[in-house]
């Protein structure tokens, strides 16, 4: 009875991260298949509220808004992924790196120091607009700027265990930092890079959508959800209240989808809860 | 040829009183020194000095004449520690943890009673008495030439603990490893090993 029970947890955990993976990956294709529909304008058709046939209204240049809701989602899932995960591998390899000896770990505190003590816009959009702005640009930029708070938790935590008896014993024992870092310390940092990689998603996101917004981002005609955001505002005012809504209502759906998957990947992950 | 320490002392950052006044100690393969004193005398602290953890504010450790610290990788001096569910990782499983032990012997882990369902365990799924039977065999890899117990066998009821010394008992005799015994129990000491000492004395 209680086995069964328990077996019902971690797999309905399962159940939710699939589907909420699946939904994601949904939003995805869908958005990418949809890249040139969500360009098209049709000036009939402006300024529409939500009906059937356009079940989030039109913008004012007349274009479906739940199709560039979408596609912009699909962009910016796509952006945030790839720049959370580039970013907390940083952070992940810097944070092991300091626990392998004084001198690392002076060398990952003042770098992380550096990129922490400069404004994350001014250097966002000095990278991206080295790299050529536009997709690259922006994810170079998010990536390269976006990790130095995970790798000093990070950091923190590695240097913790340092001083854990079982990481004393396994020194004696001969083993080497490297070893350290990866046996013993790996597992610990895993579930603080999940969480810390999901807490990433939503800031790339918005970071993207405010450098595109100040012009060093992807180019204007991309349907972003920053660049949706940013143009319904200017009609929130006339009471074109669809235009901020939907798109804002499903990027955090997507938000909400990251973070359930999070917790049950960690929750899976974690040994003190594999019973529960 | 053995574990020498020469006149240590060691006093904690924390500005409390010197733990250890002067202490020397020998030790050889053939020893089996019991370590008495009462609680926050460092017994402990003494151990950690002896197995490098810790390094003296003065004087030496010595393994056949070479200071402890330069024997870089396996330390030819383990200590179990009083605390087995600190001395192991929650996040690795058994066969891991036993796996850092140098070459543990398979005789080992049956003289101990570790039974093999329990290397697919993690930590928190053994009882305390279990994980120090890990910790005793991971310090009894190949290249172990001392063993310093600190109150080893303190969590284990009193059946287990004659299995346990019983086995330690001969492994050492057989293998020539010098063993240090820290007890607060006397009988134990009486029945185990061949010499005395009390860090009580060295206090000045």
């Amino acid at each position: 009875m209680r086995i069964g029970r328990q077996r019902n947890r971690r797999f309905a955990a399962l159940c939710l991260a699939v589907g909420a993976v699946a939904a994601l990956a949904l939003i995805t294709v869908a958005g990418g298949l949809w890249g040139e529909r969500a360009l098209e304008t049709d000036f009939s058709m402006k300024n529409l509220p939500p009906s059937f046939r356009y079940p989030f209204g039109t913008d004012w240049m007349g274009r479906d808004l739940f199709v560039r809701t979408v596609a912009g989602l699909s962009l910016s899932i796509r952006i945030g992924v790839l720049t959370a995960a580039a970013s907390a591998a940083i952070a992940f390899v810097l944070g092991l790196t300091a626990s392998l000896g004084k001198g690392a770990d002076t060398v990952v505190s003042c770098l992380t120091d550096l990129v922490m003590g400069i404004p994350h816009m001014l250097l966002l959009i000095l990278v991206s607009f080295a790299v050529g702005k536009g997709f690259w640009g922006v994810v170079a930029g998010i990536s390269l700027t976006h990790w130095a708070s995970l790798a000093r938790l990070l950091r923190a935590e590695a240097l913790q265990l340092k001083e854990s008896q079982y990481v004393k014993v396994a020194r004696k024992l001969g083993k080497s930092p490297v070893y350290v870092a990866v046996k013993h310390m790996t597992p610990h940092l895993i579930p603080q890079l999940l969480v810390g990689t999901v807490l990433l998603f939503p800031h790339a996101v918005l970071h993207e959508a405010s450098i595109t917004f100040l012009g060093f981002g992807l180019s204007p005609e991309q349907p972003a959800i920053g660049i949706i955001l940013s143009e319904g505002m200017k009609y929130l005012v006339m009471g074109k209240w669809w235009l901020a809504l939907f798109p804002g209502a499903l990027l955090a759906l997507a938000v909400i989808l990251f973070q359930a998957i999070a917790s049950a990947a960690s929750s899976m992950v974690d040994p003190g809860q594999a019973h529960s | 040829m053995g574990l020498e320490a020469r006149n240590l002392s060691f006093q904690y950052d924390n500005g409390n009183r010197k733990i250890l006044n002067n202490v020397s100690m020998y030790l050889d393969g053939k020893d089996r020194l019991g370590l008495m004193a009462p609680s926050g005398f460092g017994k402990t602290t003494f151990c950690k000095i002896l197995a490098g953890y810790e390094k003296p504010d003065s004087g030496k450790v010595l393994v056949d004449g070479k200071p402890i610290a330069s024997f870089r990788g396996y330390c030819p001096v383990q200590m179990i520690w009083q605390h087995p569910e600190l001395s192991v990782n929650p996040r690795l499983k058994m066969k891991e943890t036993i796996k850092e032990g140098r070459r543990v012997e398979r005789r080992v882990l049956e003289g101990l009673g570790i039974e093999t369902s329990w290397l697919n365990r993690y930590p928190g799924e053994l009882s305390g008495g279990e994980l120090q039977r890990f910790c005793i065999a991971r310090a009894l890899g190949e290249g172990t030439r001392f063993l310093l117990a600190d109150e080893a066998s303190a969590m284990l009821d009193l059946i287990t603990q004659s299995q346990i010394w019983n086995f330690l008992l001969e492994e050492v005799k057989m293998r020539g490893i010098g063993l240090l015994v820290v007890s607060h129990s006397e009988p134990l000491v009486a029945r185990v090993c061949n010499r005395k000492m009390n860090l009580e004395k060295n206090l000045s």
